[in-house]
């Protein structure tokens, strides 16, 4: 732990106490709900608006600016919830089950937005809806894989326990996020490759870049502020009895 | 760190790159079934299967498009810039349906060797520019504008 400056260990330890992680998060709730905002609005209006058209798809491509940030956060939250649920697994850390349980179904949202708006690509574009080339399908299987996530938690009664399988069922899934990510690289697929996220630069034009880029930013701070008021419901749900909660309670009548 | 916590960490990993090296040798030996398509080069050299449905992708051989009847069958050559293969094919084809552009074709060889298509799916590049830029790219190598596979 020497590696890491003072400052930050403190933050950290101060962060997993339940009481101090709720009120932090609730002074910062505005602040991402603005910062959300203005940049959604202007990823939107420079995706939807200011970028050209494209040379031959014409304006059907701009359904990358929701596609391609629900991809990339499809492959993100689940990699964060993963990370969590070893903290979890590990340091017994309460806080970090309830961010990697609270990840989980904005996780699936995003990996079924990504799909349904590929799919209405690919039937004007590709000819068809779906294939069962290996992007799709293992895209498909980072769906079941958080559906799996929600449901053994759900199935669990003592919230510590399955929280603890639950990080193992996320941990063992994490060998699909690089197999999602290459397999446009290591096999033929239907997929066309990665037009960003690669070591050359990025084969899309900059006026069409920047606002793909912004929505991604924008994406990541809805993650936040959805993942933050999941986790900051389920602390109070499983702290009902603690002092903390009942003195906050009372003070609120 | 306490010996249960590093203890904890430690059957973390091994799970971890357990999973992972069970995965890549089951994806290593699927590997054939993983393709999507067979290239052109696997066709001519016999790799793809004689007398049944198969998936071939390729490049759309600029100016090679003709509809030889005047119907909706169209022939053109596909090629991975090294070997080409011609396809025949009727109905209606995806609006990325271009020459020059990448495609994958379902269907079967004939006893000519030409690959009769049941279905042409468009395959997109990864290249997005506006229609101004992609003029000006037509001076240089056509191998800038169109994208490698």
């Amino acid at each position: 732990m020497f590696l890491i400056p003072d400052p930050v260990v403190r933050f950290f330890h101060r962060m997993a106490s339940p009481p101090h992680f709720y009120a932090f998060t609730g002074r910062l709730m505005p602040w991402l709900v603005v910062i959300f905002l203005l940049v959604t609005a202007v990823g939107l209006y420079g995706g939807l608006y200011l970028a050209p058209a494209d040379y031959q798809q014409g304006d059907s491509y701009r359904i990358i600016y929701i596609h391609v940030p629900s991809a990339w956060m499809s492959l993100f939250i689940y990699v964060v919830m993963a990370v969590a649920g070893a903290i979890g697994l590990i340091w017994r850390i309460k806080l970090a089950e309830i961010v990697a349980i609270s990840s989980a179904p904005i996780g699936a949202s995003f990996t079924f937005i990504a799909l349904v708006t590929g799919s209405l690509w690919g039937k004007p574009m590709w000819g068809t809806w779906w294939v069962w080339d290996a992007r799709l399908t293992s895209e498909l299987i980072l769906l079941f894989l958080y559906l799996g996530v929600i449901g053994l938690y759900g199935a669990i009664d003592d919230k510590r326990i399955a929280s603890r399988a639950v990080a193992i069922l996320a941990l063992v899934g994490v060998v699909n996020i690089p197999i999602i990510h290459y397999s446009v690289e290591w096999w033929n697929t239907l997929h066309q490759g990665p037009t960003v996220t690669k070591m050359d630069k990025p084969s899309i034009h900059v006026s069409m870049l920047i606002p793909l880029l912004l929505m991604a930013v924008s994406f990541k701070f809805y993650y936040l502020i959805a993942m933050l008021q999941r986790a900051r419901t389920e602390l109070l749900l499983r702290e009902r009895n603690a002092q903390w909660v009942k003195n906050m309670v009372s003070e609120s009548k | 760190m306490k010996p249960a916590r590093k203890q904890r960490l430690m059957l973390i990993g091994l799970m971890v790159i357990g999973a992972g090296l069970a995965t890549a040798f089951a994806l290593k030996s699927f590997n054939e079934n993983l393709m999507y398509f067979f290239s052109t080069t696997d066709v001519i050299e016999g790799k793809a299967p004689q007398d049944t449905l198969f998936r071939l992708g390729g490049m759309v051989i600029k100016g090679s498009v003709e509809r030889p009847n005047d119907g909706l069958m169209v022939r053109f050559k596909l090629t991975d810039y090294s070997k080409d293969v011609t396809v025949e094919y009727t109905g209606i084809l995806p609006d990325l349906f271009r020459e020059g552009q990448g495609i994958v074709a379902h269907g079967k060889l004939n006893a000519q060797g030409v690959f009769i298509a049941e279905e042409v799916l468009a395959k997109h590049d990864e290249n997005y520019m506006p229609p101004e830029v992609k003029d000006s790219l037509k001076n240089q190598p056509a191998s800038l504008v169109t994208g490698q596979q």
